[in-house]
């Protein structure tokens, strides 16, 4: 997030595109409805009729995968309006001329064309996200786990640059974390083309800084991505994986081409606290310590870094992650010697200045957003304030592609995933509570009543769902949450995976698979 | 600003402050029980009442605004009397059974009927009975408890949206209810929970799990999604039995229904508890009754209780698994090169951890073959 939580309370016109903020993002949510109370307005954009929308005061029900004509669609109303903000264009972007030129074909008609939306709607939100200058846009999963979401996230930035929605307090853009902390991770330097603090591994600079804090040679050139590292596997070229706390068995795309690449390497690796259904299929599985049983700390998506404290001891033998790898990392001959979790986190704050501020006594309190480069500096609730780091930031022309899969007479249906409420990702926590698991236990796909009806399919009848990829059996949950056309399954119940139909397509950039997109078919069990 | 003194002590506030905040920050403590600071007020127990000079009745200071030149006084021994009898009152119609209830310790009334000195009550009478149980999973509705101060209708509706349960009936048969008395179906966020000042709403999963005299309370960072709230973890035994989170945090004391109830994984029979080591080929995965389990059959696969895994791992020490991991590491980088060696991360870990995992990817493997699963 560009913005701290605190400032959508100041925000006058909220913005959701691909979120279910309510669902998946519930204390965010209340701070959106308490900013409503107050005034603020409320715009969703979402292919379901997702509980936020009870709130909205425009509800744009999009077709999956076409945010992109949206996005466009709605620029072109505020250029054509003259919303746009003269000022931050010459100041502070680059490219705007020709980026313009690229919204030409984006009229209302062809928006609403395209993605199914009446143009009236598009044009009542374009008029009230360009006419505020205290705008924030929320996105999730909703616009990046497509074939385009990079085109998606740059159609979105062009929105805030084109009225300098960015850079002030209570406006910006704001894609909500889905896990405690991605942001952690991502800062720590668990990409594979970044050190940590986002310093690019094949600069020799940076390399060379990184040689002489870790004192060994360093490869310079790019990882591959954790899509990239299946496809490998698949391949034969990857032998080894060792995985923390992950369970791509049934969160990555295409289960079945999962199992096949991962049953190929020769050595594989699980770090968890149970035994996934990825970790059923490792060489070696190693106990860890949950989140109660250590010390750390965790980076929530509005960059603030909060403590984890430890409260039980871990159970039986299990050990916490940091002594795991310490212990491995000394048998493979590099020895790492750390007393505390404190000491790691003041060699990550010497090597990334954004975290050298912090310390664990001054978040022992609340926490504190980074960049927070001393001990001294309060942290940034809010970023850009004095400008965008490499000076001008450009518009970025973006294209409408379609999905990578589309509906034909043999699948009719677009699919779409995500969460519901009350389980988590995998499961494999949530499904161990047991008042969560007898209130969300089963799995369901969600489909129109219209559609419903046509099939002659009865609400809580089990029937089958179908990809080119793989099939489930599954309780259909007639409803019209989702229009006609659509339907929806959650992704966390591995006894009906929505995983083992959904495409192994990716984000050419990002290698994000299309999770929110893919063509599929139902029927009956007789 | 509006000037005005409590207790003759001169305050100067903003326009808009009610008499009970302005008098809180005096540091004058005003006994309540349906205010709440984050919702609104109400005036329902009317048990913060003050007198104010030139008005003949005492009023409710939780909804009289202050004015210019006001005088309070929040303590005589008229305010008291009706305080005890208004307490007398609420008491008359409620279990005496605190040596059983779940709140005991942490109880706004029983507090008060403490502070007040009520053991016997001149208004014993009629009660109200509830037979109805409440079959929703998370949520114990113990309506006889309830004293109707509607903090839990003004939290689901203010702070949630979401307007589950509200006040029906009138008089002596008023109850708050979900809709047609039915069992409660809703976010089950337990921010009624949170705000109820008696026993009338507690979790059903910390029922006879201890009180709070006997809890250690850690206050750390909740392990489900991005936002990051503010949680403390409650432990008896070193077990945690129940999830709150402080008012005073970002958070604001809310959390939604995987923070406040989604905790006992941790003590799940299900944990890994040693290190295990494969000894049977992959496909041969057999659930406890020996039949062969599909890969979608993952529900039973994991679990303690209805799959044996002893067929396919055994267990190992740290010294023995770690060494043959590092054993074959070593083997494969030797071979095939660091970089047919991947390490995938965890978002669910800490930022030391992901830090520590992927310096040992790139600094003792020596690839940059990391990720984690920001893409998924």
């Amino acid at each position: 997030m560009t913005n701290s939580i605190r400032e959508i309370e100041g925000m006058e016109v909220i913005f959701v595109i691909g979120s279910n903020t309510k669902e998946t993002h519930p204390v965010i949510a209340n701070r959106m409805l308490k900013a409503l109370r107050k005034g603020t307005r409320l715009i969703v954009a979402d292919p379901r009729k997702v509980p936020l929308v009870r709130f909205s005061e425009i509800f744009l029900r999009l077709k999956p995968g076409t945010d992109v004509a949206l996005l466009n669609g709605m620029a072109h109303i505020i250029l054509k309006e003259g919303l746009h903000n003269d000022e931050f264009i010459n100041e502070r972007t680059e490219g705007f001329e020709e980026w313009k030129k690229s919204i030409d074909p984006f009229t209302p008609q062809n928006a609403s064309k395209i993605t199914g939306i009446p143009a009236e709607n598009i044009i009542k939100a374009a008029k009230l996200y360009g006419g505020s200058r205290k705008a924030g846009i929320f996105y999730t999963m909703g616009v990046t786990q497509h074939t385009h979401g990079t085109d998606n996230v740059n159609a979105i930035a062009n929105l805030a640059l084109l009225t300098g929605n960015i850079g002030r307090e209570h406006t910006g853009i704001n894609p909500l974390r889905g896990q405690n902390n991605v942001q952690g991770a991502c800062d720590a330097g668990c990409l594979p083309n970044v050190y940590p603090g986002y310093q690019r591994v094949d600069m020799p600079m940076v390399k060379k800084k990184f040689e002489d804090t870790w004192g060994v040679q360093l490869s310079g050139k790019e990882g591959l991505k954790s899509t990239e590292m299946v496809e490998s596997a698949f391949k034969g070229k990857l032998k080894a994986l060792y995985i923390l706390g992950e369970n791509p068995m049934l969160t990555d795309p295409n289960i079945e081409h999962t199992r096949k690449a991962l049953d190929k390497l020769e050595f594989m690796v699980v770090q968890d606290i149970f035994l996934t259904e990825t970790a059923a299929l490792a060489d070696v599985v190693l106990p860890a310590a949950c989140f109660a049983e250590k010390n750390g700390t965790f980076i929530n998506t509005e960059r603030k870094v909060h403590l984890v404290r430890k409260a039980v001891e871990p159970p039986g033998d299990a050990k916490e992650d940091s002594w795991i790898i310490a212990e491995l990392s000394g048998r493979i001959g590099y020895p790492m010697k750390y007393s505390s979790s404190e000491e790691i986190s003041e060699e990550l704050g010497s090597v990334w200045p954004a975290l050298s501020g912090i310390s664990y006594s001054r978040i022992s309190a609340g926490g504190i957003h980074w960049p927070c480069p001393t001990k001294d500096h309060p942290g940034t609730e809010y970023l850009y304030k004095a400008g965008f780091p490499r000076g001008k930031v450009s518009f970025t022309p973006v294209k409408y592609v379609p999905p990578a899969e589309v509906t034909d007479n043999d699948y009719p249906f677009i699919l779409t995933t995500g969460r519901n409420l009350f389980q988590y990702h995998g499961g494999s926590m949530t499904r161990r509570v047991a008042p969560i698991e007898k209130h969300a236990g089963e799995p369901y796909v969600e489909i129109n009543t219209e559609d419903a009806k046509k099939a002659g399919i009865k609400d809580g009848e089990k029937i089958k769902a179908s990809s080119r990829r793989g099939q489930i059996e599954i309780k259909a949950r007639v409803t019209d949450r989702v229009s006609s056309g659509v339907l929806f399954i959650p992704m966390h119940y591995s006894e009906a995976a929505a995983n083992a139909i959904t495409t192994d397509a990716l984000d050419p950039h990002a290698k994000t698979p299309e999770f929110k997109v893919c063509a599929v078919k139902i029927e009956k069990i007789h | 600003m509006i000037r005005l003194t409590i207790d003759n002590k001169a305050i100067e506030v903003a326009e808009g402050t009610t008499v009970l905040d302005a008098a809180k920050m005096l540091n004058i403590e005003i006994p309540t029980l349906c205010h709440h600071p984050k919702l609104t007020p109400f005036g329902g127990c009317r048990l913060c009442i003050v007198e104010v000079k030139g008005v003949p009745r005492p009023l409710t200071s939780c909804t009289t605004p202050v004015s210019e030149g006001m005088e309070v006084a929040t303590s005589t021994p008229a305010l008291e009397d009706l305080r005890k009898t208004l307490l007398e009152l609420i008491l008359s119609d409620h279990p005496n059974d605190c040596m059983i209830c779940e709140k005991a310790g942490d109880c706004t009334l029983q507090e008060l009927a403490y502070f007040y000195g009520i053991r016997e009550n001149r208004f014993e009478g009629e009660r109200r009975i509830y037979e109805k149980k409440d079959g929703n999973p998370f949520i114990e509705r113990d309506m006889g408890k309830c004293i109707l101060c509607g903090r839990c209708v003004k939290v689901c509706d203010e702070i949630q949206g979401v307007g589950a349960i509200d006040f029906a009936y009138r008089g002596f048969k008023s109850k708050i209810c979900p809709t047609f008395e039915k069992d409660l179906d809703c976010e089950f966020c337990g921010q009624c929970v949170a705000v109820c000042p008696t026993g009338a709403l507690t979790g059903k999963m910390w029922q006879l799990r201890g009180r709070q005299k006997d809890i250690n309370a850690i206050d750390t960072t909740c392990s489900y999604c991005g936002t990051g709230c503010n949680i403390t973890l409650h432990v008896r035994n070193n077990k945690v039995v129940r999830v709150t989170s402080k008012e005073n945090t970002w958070n604001e004391g809310w959390l939604c229904v995987k923070g406040r109830f989604g905790y006992s994984f941790i003590n799940s029979p299900d944990r890994l508890k040693k290190p295990l080591i494969r000894i049977a080929p992959k496909e041969s995965i057999k659930g406890s009754k020996g039949q062969s389990l599909k890969n979608s059959d993952t529900l039973t696969l994991g679990r303690s209780d209805t799959c044996d895994f002893s067929a396919i791992f055994r267990e190992a020490s740290w010294d023995e698994a770690l060494d043959y991991i590092a054993a074959k590491l070593k083997e494969i980088k030797e071979r095939s090169g660091a970089d047919s060696i991947a390490g995938l991360s965890s978002a669910r870990c800490t930022t030391e951890e992901n830090y520590l995992f992927q310096k040992f990817i790139r600094a003792a493997v020596g690839t940059n073959n990391v990720d984690h699963c920001a893409r998924l």
